[in-house]
């Protein structure tokens, strides 16, 4: 293809690994783009970002990103963005995860990601399913939804992901849908600028499993579906939880400033180690 | 005749046709032939009613598509 007639985030792609594997019409694409735009208009510097991801589909991202990038173990991605923001604070460290990733496995180190405030942004795509190994329902599955492991729909009730991890301590929170690019953009871009933990749900289509399971074959049915669910907080916070029934709540949940992790972690050494031997270091760790 | 482009790329286009459907000026058909890899690519067969709004070329989920930008009536000479 001729330079000047590719898309214009191809730049920052791996050409020779595309077509990416995900099935036709699968949201992750739409991620994709979304979090180049938002990236260009926090004018973040390329160079400078790292992409953690753990297993899914979802997490097979940051492979076809021509950046830094690590595919870690299942659940795990927080963990690792966490020790690499440490180990240079100067990194603009970003994670890429599933439903399954973050919330079921990975549970426990998206809640204190999010109450240790570190300056990460946690971008998880939930397409309510483990779309890489067949279509078992996850933590966020809706209630009586379907997949190989609820053949009479999901009995339990479904996590809601933005409100859990404003409640854990993040302080910039949004839920888009991939069926509102622009305004994911624009909530992306705000979670880079937040100097804190940063949470992006995006609401995303899984054809081949969620909607061939759950009555939406194609992927602009689901498209569809997810805007015509929508609906903004500010709306939405006026009705009762019945008439919210169904309904995907969209906006922004939480933005705020409180100090950050990485932070205290260099004002400690800086207020400790005053001999820049190796010592000094232990010592500020240590606590003396 | 306009005088800007929209190309799709057929080594990329899954032939998903999002951007058929939610193209706001209906520019794109759905094509009726399959290409070497099997896909239907569509058309931006209604290339004059485009606004280059973009909005096809941020849901193209294969990075597939190119509309290029507007080019500022100042910044033309
Ligand atoms: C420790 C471990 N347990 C289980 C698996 C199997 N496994 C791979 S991906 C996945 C779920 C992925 O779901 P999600 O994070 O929602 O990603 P999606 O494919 O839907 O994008 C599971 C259970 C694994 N790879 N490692
Ligand atoms: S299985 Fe689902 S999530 Fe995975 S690539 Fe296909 S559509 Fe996307
Ligand atoms: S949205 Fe992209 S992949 Fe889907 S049909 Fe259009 S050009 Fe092809
Ligand atoms: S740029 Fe906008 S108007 Fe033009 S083809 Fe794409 S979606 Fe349609
Ligand atoms: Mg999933």
């Amino acid at each position: 293809m001729d330079e000047n007639r590719e898309n214009r985030f191809m730049k920052y792609l791996r050409k020779d690994r595309l077509p990416h594997i995900f099935c036709a019409g699968c949201g992750n694409g739409i991620v994709m783009n979304t979090f180049f735009n938002g990236m260009e208009m926090a004018e973040v510097d390329f160079e400078k970002v790292v992409m953690v991801s753990g297993i899914g589909c979802s997490s097979r991202i940051p492979g076809y990103v021509k950046c830094d990038s690590l595919h870690t173990t299942h659940g795990r991605p927080i963990s690792f963005a966490t020790g690499i923001k440490l180990a240079n604070p100067e990194n603009e460290v970003v994670v890429f995860t599933g439903d399954g990733d973050a919330a079921a496995i990975g549970g426990n180190h998206l809640i204190h990601g999010a109450r240790r405030n570190i300056n990460i942004t946690v971008i998880c795509i939930n397409n309510s399913i483990y779309g890489m190994t067949g279509g078992q329902i996850s933590p966020t599955s809706p209630k009586g939804s379907y997949g190989s492991t609820a053949p009479y729909g999901a009995l339990e009730r479904p996590f809601k992901l933005s409100e859990m991890v404003k409640a854990a301590g993040a302080t910039y929170v949004a839920r888009w849908t991939t069926a509102q690019p622009v305004q994911l953009s624009n909530a992306i871009k705000k979670a880079l600028k937040n100097k804190g933990f940063s949470f992006i749900e995006v609401m995303s289509q899984c054809p081949t499993y969620f909607g061939r399971k759950n009555k939406m074959r194609s992927p602009i049915e689901m498209l569809k579906w997810m805007k015509e669910e929508s609906i903004v907080k500010r709306r939405a916070d006026k009705l009762s939880a019945e008439e919210l029934e169904g309904k995907i709540i969209v906006g922004e949940f939480q933005n705020k400033e409180e100090p950050e992790f990485s932070d205290k972690v260099c004002q400690l050494l800086e207020a400790q180690c005053t001999t820049g031997k190796p010592s000094s270091t232990r010592s500020a760790f240590e606590g003396d | 005749m306009v005088d800007f482009m929209i190309t799709v790329d057929e080594n990329l286009c899954k032939g998903c046709n999002i951007c058929t459907e939610f193209c706001p000026r209906k520019v794109y058909q759905e094509s009726g032939v399959l290409n070497k890899k099997g896909v239907h690519v569509p058309v931006p067969e209604n290339e004059d009613k485009c606004t280059q709004c973009q909005l096809c070329a941020l849901m193209c989920p294969d990075q597939a598509i190119k509309v290029d930008e507007k080019v500022d009536e100042k910044d033309d000479k």
